[in-house]
């Protein structure tokens, strides 16, 4: 069954279009990154799922019944935003209070414990750290035993130690059968816990596989050459651009995607191209999924 | 908006492990307790609350002897300002209290949790209705001290029981206005919904001084219904027969605005 299903939804605020005919589906058990810069639209798409916001067009489906029903949202678990605890009430108080609204909690001291926030229970939310607040925002996320939970940028700006502290626990509870749908700007969050990739650009669904395929997808090297021929159809070239006008000799600026490098050049030598200024330079996971959510270079235009 | 509504497929049955949410009443209870709680760990608020209608009893009726030294005159001004301090109260609780909490990322969070908008819309006039009994207190306490306003145990009680019931429609508004505008928009215009209302509603002056087209215009104000109801309570006055129905009136029309409001709302607007 599956446990989220967004169906050709569409959003706007006012002239800017947030989503733009979005479907995803996540089924039980997945733990699914949505990756995309700033403005992309995953924080829209995250507020349809988790019932605040309806779509303009289009259907959001929760657990099979409408997000906004208070009933479909009891087996669903968010994280509210560090900034946003309430800062005069105690992190016991708001675990408490967040508890108090499902049917079967976890409870609140063996909550404080898993995320290591039993010494700081008795202090006011607005007294924690950074690194505290978010603990104590993934904890709430998790404490009505939620089947799926959506988590929202969970670790930006921790240390590498708080990060891997969260990354256990979200592997955790996906261990134990639960549902993530997780957002981040940050490849490498991604890369570390999620099974499936959605890319998001501008409101749209820009690729939607298994983190490998999304890897081999994003991992490659880039060879810059000028040459006269058009080698986009030479085998290992996954795609080619043209990165500067055609001179008076014919010949043009080329970048080519390749998962070898190495074999592409040795076989541009072997055959004897008439290249110049070759130059190589990894695709570096940042560099290629820019490239993958730039509006002007649709995935969809890569021959694969 | 005006736009297509997001679901159309027909409403499917929860399935076995999605069971029940927590009953309403809990709910209620629970918002209740955390208001409340935060309400007080922020003391100037509950001091100010408690403090201002006291302070402008001082000011305003005890130096006045002609006032001050009628006990039916002087109950009648402490019902006046007693209602304007509770009305006052929940306007700015809930109309300026509700937009601020709005622009708060907490609040989307709270949203997403399994609970429908009445739990929060019922503490919240609990809520109210507790600070207002707060700020009564020392109200009550400085007119029977420095004033002839005279009440038995029994008006006393009634009085309370009455201001409470009419600061529901108030509450209510304060809310409207809360779920439909922005911090900075909820000011102003809580403050220009308030000062017409209460003093058309006689609660700085008796309505005995109005001229006969504005008493007859008061009559219809959520405001003087509530304040004619409160002197009954307090002095066995008769008020107006149509004062329960003006205010349970009003009562019905703010609860739907507040509801239309909350459901509309979609936290923070972005443009």
């Amino acid at each position: 069954m599956s446990v989220i299903e967004v169906d050709g939804v569409t959003r706007r605020f006012g002239e800017v279009v947030a989503l733009d005919d979005v479907s995803l589906d996540v089924g039980a058990g997945e733990l699914v990154g949505l990756l995309g810069p700033n403005g992309a639209g995953k924080s829209t798409l995250l507020s349809l799922i988790s019932g605040q916001r309806r779509p303009d067009v289009g259907t959001v489906r929760l657990m099979g019944g409408d997000p906004r029903d208070a009933p479909s949202r009891i087996s669903l678990g968010i994280t509210p935003q560090e900034t946003g605890l309430p800062a005069t009430l105690k992190v016991r108080e708001v675990v408490d209070f967040v508890a108090g609204h499902f049917p079967r909690p976890v409870p609140t001291g063996e909550l404080l414990d898993q995320f290591g926030l039993t010494e700081m229970a008795r202090k006011q939310t607005g007294a924690l750290s950074g690194g505290q607040k978010r603990r104590l925002a993934v904890a709430l996320s998790l404490v009505g035993n939620p089947r799926v939970v959506l988590l929202d940028e969970p670790t930006t700006g921790l240390d590498v130690g708080a990060r891997q502290a969260l990354w256990d626990a979200i592997r955790r509870y996906h261990a134990g059968g639960g549902t993530v749908l997780l957002t981040s700007h940050y490849l490498e969050e991604v890369q570390a816990l999620a099974e499936r990739v959605v890319v998001i650009d501008h409101g749209v669904v820009r690729a939607d596989d298994s983190l490998d395929a999304i890897l081999r997808r994003v991992a490659l090297r880039r060879v810059v050459l000028t040459v006269k021929d058009d080698l986009s159809a030479w085998p290992g070239v996954v795609r080619v651009e043209q990165v500067g006008v055609t001179g008076a000799d014919g010949a043009t600026r080329q970048e080519l995607f390749t998962p070898d490098a190495d074999a592409l050049v040795r076989d541009l030598v072997r055959a004897d191209v008439d290249f110049r200024d070759l130059e190589i330079r990894g695709a570096s996971l940042e560099e290629a999924f820019a490239e993958m959510v730039a509006a002007e270079s649709p995935l969809e235009g890569a021959t694969r | 908006m005006t736009t297509a509504r997001s679901t159309t497929r027909p409403p499917v049955p929860p399935s076995g492990t999605t069971g029940t949410t927590v009953s309403p009443v809990r709910l209620a209870w629970l918002h209740l307790r955390y208001q409340f709680l935060e309400t007080v760990r922020v003391p100037i608020a509950v001091i100010g609350n408690a403090v201002f209608p006291s302070l402008a009893m001082l000011f305003f009726v005890v130096p006045q002897s002609e006032v001050a030294g009628d006990p039916q005159i002087a109950t009648m001004a402490v019902a006046g300002l007693g209602l304007f301090a509770v009305c006052s109260a929940s306007l700015f609780t809930y109309g300026l209290g509700v937009a601020e909490d709005r622009a708060l990322p907490f609040d989307p969070f709270l949203r997403s949790l399994p609970a429908g908008p009445g739990p929060r819309l019922v503490a919240r006039v609990g809520n109210g209705a507790a600070f207002a009994l707060i700020g009564l207190i020392p109200l009550i306490v400085v007119a029977w001290l420095f004033t002839a306003a005279a009440v038995t145990t029994v008006q006393l009680v009634a009085g309370v029981g009455m201001i409470l019931a009419a600061s529901v429609p108030f509450v209510l508004l304060g809310m409207g206005v809360g779920y439909s505008l922005t911090a900075k928009a909820a000011l102003p215009v809580v403050q220009v919904i308030l000062f017409p209302l209460a003093f058309a509603g006689g609660l700085f002056l008796p309505p005995v001084m109005f001229p006969y087209w504005m008493d007859t215009l008061s009559q219809a104000t959520p405001t003087r219904a509530g304040r004619d109801l409160l002197v009954q309570a307090l002095t066995g006055a008769e008020a107006n027969p149509w004062a329960w129905p003006v205010l349970l009136g009003w009562t019905v029309l703010f609860a739907a605005l507040a509801v239309w409001a909350y459901r509309r709302d979609e936290g923070r607007r972005f443009r």
